[in-house]
């Protein structure tokens, strides 16, 4: 078993198209290592020196992981990490 | 409260009046109620058909674009005679046509910071349907300064999401996403696509929350952000705590006036 992964649409052209993959567990910061070592470009998307973009949110199942440890926040087999962008579409133009 | 209906109005509410959520308390409360609704376009349109089919005292609906051909496979307020015409007076004509009952005020200006404050302050609840991460930052501070539910939806391609911002209550826009993406990776309608009937699930919603605010029936989406994907049929909600480091709504705002 390893850690599912949500990607954003924006994000799905690094993952072949996939809305879902699999990462090995450790701590957000190794998810999103492991993420870039499969799929070059999507770490540097997600991530600047170690710290998510500010724009970037990262949920681990149904929290944030900023209101848990951050980047440092332990992420376990089984679990669920879904990256989710701010959208602002109102469907105006 | 004046709790008198006339038997029209008793006719045109009773399938939701006799829901015992609502009730004539209920119906009396949405008829009190002043809304305002910003954007005209796949969002506003569905929210605010609903919320003037229910009955809401007084709508405004605040757009200043005119209506394009290609609005018009989302924006079901408007129709192709109304090309060219502005958005807000097309809504206002059709959510009249609908219920002449509810006064509908049509705002033609844009949302800028030096209006904002002035424009949403004789109104209970705000309904953001726009489509641009300024305008949503600006409506969530002056609402958060200003007290005042906020219902914020958002779509783009499959995804939408809701969340309702009860000022006091726990969390607001700026505590979900903290800055707006480059312009590279928001993908607004225009860039990513979307289909009508999508943005009218969130749309809807929209309304729902707002009655939801408006009679106190069931639970209002606080603290909660609530995540449709339309090609999986799926709802998902995650939790969005407020951020004591908010800049708005935090423990030790710096942003005290709206667009500053």
């Amino acid at each position: 078993m390893a850690v599912k992964v949500r990607i954003p649409t924006p994000l799905q052209k690094l993952t072949q198209g996939r809305e879902e993959v699999e990462a090995k567990a450790g701590s957000v910061v190794d998810v999103i290592s492991d993420l870039d070592a499969q799929f070059p470009g999507l770490g540097e998307r997600i991530s600047e020196n170690g710290k998510v973009r500010r724009f970037v949110n990262i949920y681990l199942n149904e929290e944030d992981i900023r209101f848990l440890q951050a980047e440092q926040t332990a992420v376990k087999d089984g679990d669920e990490v879904s990256i989710i962008p701010a959208i602002a579409g109102g469907s105006s133009r | 409260m004046n709790m008198e209906f006339t038997p029209d109005q008793l006719q045109r509410y009773h399938r939701q009046m006799i829901l015992r959520e609502l009730g004539a308390a209920g119906q009396q409360k949405i008829s009190d109620a002043k809304v305002f609704i910003a954007g005209a376009g796949g969002l506003g349109s569905p929210a605010g058909y609903y919320l003037a089919a229910a009955g809401i005292g007084t709508l405004a609906i605040a757009d200043n674009d005119l209506v394009e051909l290609s609005n018009l496979q989302r924006q079901i307020a408007h129709n192709t005679e109304r090309i060219g015409m502005l958005k807000s007076d097309s809504a206002q004509s059709t959510f009249k046509a609908l219920n002449p009952e509810v006064n509908i005020i049509s705002i033609t200006q844009r949302i800028i910071a030096e209006n904002v404050a002035e424009l949403i302050r004789d109104f209970d609840i705000v309904v953001d349907c726009t489509d641009n991460f300024a305008v949503r930052y600006l409506l969530n501070d002056a609402c958060v300064l200003m007290n005042k539910p906020l219902v914020s939806g958002a779509v783009a391609g499959f995804k939408g999401h809701l969340t309702t911002i009860i000022p006091g209550q726990g969390h607001c826009f700026r505590c979900i996403f903290e800055e707006m993406p480059p312009d590279a990776e928001e993908p607004s309608c225009r860039q990513a696509g979307v289909l009508g009937a999508f943005a009218g699930v969130i749309g809807a919603m929209q309304a729902m929350e707002v009655l939801k605010l408006v009679t106190g029936a069931g639970e209002p989406l606080k603290n909660t952000l609530l995540i449709y994907d339309g090609l999986k049929s799926e709802f998902r909600r995650v939790n969005a705590p407020r951020n004591k480091d908010c800049p708005v709504c935090g423990d030790d705002p710096y942003i005290t006036i709206p667009g500053c």
